[in-house]
């Protein structure tokens, strides 16, 4: 990054990469530049949705305020694995999953940096890989769900003493559940499709030490991502 | 390519790989930490535990660390602004009974309003009826 400029003049061979790159756009003065207004950008959006999901969040600690017992119910519900047992193990799961795509889609970033393109490739498909597996888990773990009729709003049909007594508490507690994991789950869709667009141009060879904006970018994308992970993750399913 | 090694301030695999297992030994704990019973701790100390690691994720992967402080100061900021929200939702929440009209007359001896016209209360249970049976409509253009 701030070394681009100089590095180039340092390694010599590599002049022409610095100053006729064919990525960089006339209107910035460097490529130093124009990377750094893109970060600036990315940077700005992440704001953007560290205030999306906050607002989900606010919801649901008013919520929580508001049927307490409810929620603690609905609480121990969600824990429960494929055997019964009051472990939280998709939830658990999916926080390692996602916590070790953080790190080779950190390690893909490195690697573009460093213009190891095969290695750039491989971390960048491996991640994509966790992704599937979070959203297979995410998948096992909802039709779960489905089947108990705990679905969002008007389609809750799960018979429970928290229907006898008529309350909302469990069917709130699902509702922001779905909304909030769904959420996420777009945006982890959204990554997958990013991220294999990356896989593409890597494959073209397109990202090298001095240009590697778009990793570099989804990268903090994909973070963001992992960050909500571990808020939902013991307010969903740890708490109680 | 490989030759080319680049004395960057950044990370490297050696800081992105321990940041791993930080993270994921922060999640063992934080497991654990639930399964004990702190009472109305466990939501701080789980809240505290993922700011840690959100902490780590944005330092380390995220390369604020090495950074321009420009972009830091713009997570800062948003993480500021949503400091605010749930600050003043935490003061209504928690305040919303504390406080009656100063003027307000002896209400001790009056009749207590339904809690219907409560906003306060949570609503009445809703009795669950089976939707008003639709009476059959005699089909005449057959």
């Amino acid at each position: 990054m701030s070394t681009s400029t100089t590095d180039v003049h340092a390694h010599g061979g590599h002049g022409e990469h610095g100053e006729h790159n064919p990525y960089h756009q006339h209107h910035f003065a460097t490529m130093e530049q124009q990377f750094d207004t893109s970060k600036l950008g990315m940077w700005l959006f992440i704001v953007t949705e560290i205030l999306l999901f906050g607002g989900l969040f606010v919801g649901f600690g008013l919520m929580q305020h508001r049927y307490p017992g409810e929620f603690i119910e609905a609480h121990e519900h969600l824990k429960q694995d494929v055997f019964g047992n009051a472990f939280p193990l998709y939830g658990a799961i999916n926080t390692i999953v996602l916590l070790v795509s953080s790190w080779t889609m950190v390690m893909g970033v490195n690697a573009a940096q460093t213009s190891q393109q095969k290695k750039t490739v491989r971390y960048l498909v491996a991640t994509i890989l966790l992704a599937c597996v979070f959203l297979a888990i995410k998948y096992v773990e909802y039709s779960h769900k489905f089947h108990d009729g705990l679905l969002p709003g008007i389609f809750y049909a799960h018979q429970s003493e928290d229907l006898i007594k008529g309350t909302h508490g469990y069917a709130t507690f699902f509702a922001f559940y779905f909304m909030m994991t769904g959420l996420h789950g777009i945006h982890v869709l959204v990554g997958i499709g990013l991220l294999s667009w990356l896989v593409m141009r890597a494959r073209r060879g397109d990202f090298n030490s001095q240009y590697y904006t778009p990793v570099d970018l989804v990268g903090l994308y994909w973070h963001v991502v992992d960050m909500i992970w571990i808020y939902l993750f013991p307010l969903y399913y740890l708490i109680s | 390519m490989s030759t080319h090694t680049e004395s960057h301030s950044h990370g490297g695999p050696k800081i992105y790989t321990a940041n791993l297992f930080a993270l994921l030994f922060l999640t063992i704990i934080t497991v654990a930490a639930a399964s004990f019973n702190f009472g109305s701790a466990n939501v701080v100390i789980a809240l505290a535990i993922a700011t840690v690691k959100a902490t780590l994720v944005a330092l380390f992967f995220m390369h604020l660390v090495w950074d321009k402080p420009v972009n830091s100061i713009i997570a800062i900021a948003g993480f500021l602004f949503l400091g605010i929200f749930l600050m003043f939702d935490f003061i209504d929440v928690t305040s919303r009974n504390n406080y009656l009209p100063r003027n307000m007359p002896n209400m001790e001896n009056a009749t207590p309003a339904p809690d219907s016209m409560n906003p306060l209360r949570t609503a009445p249970p809703r009795p669950l009826e089976p939707a008003p049976a639709v009476p059959a409509v005699k089909e005449e253009h057959k």
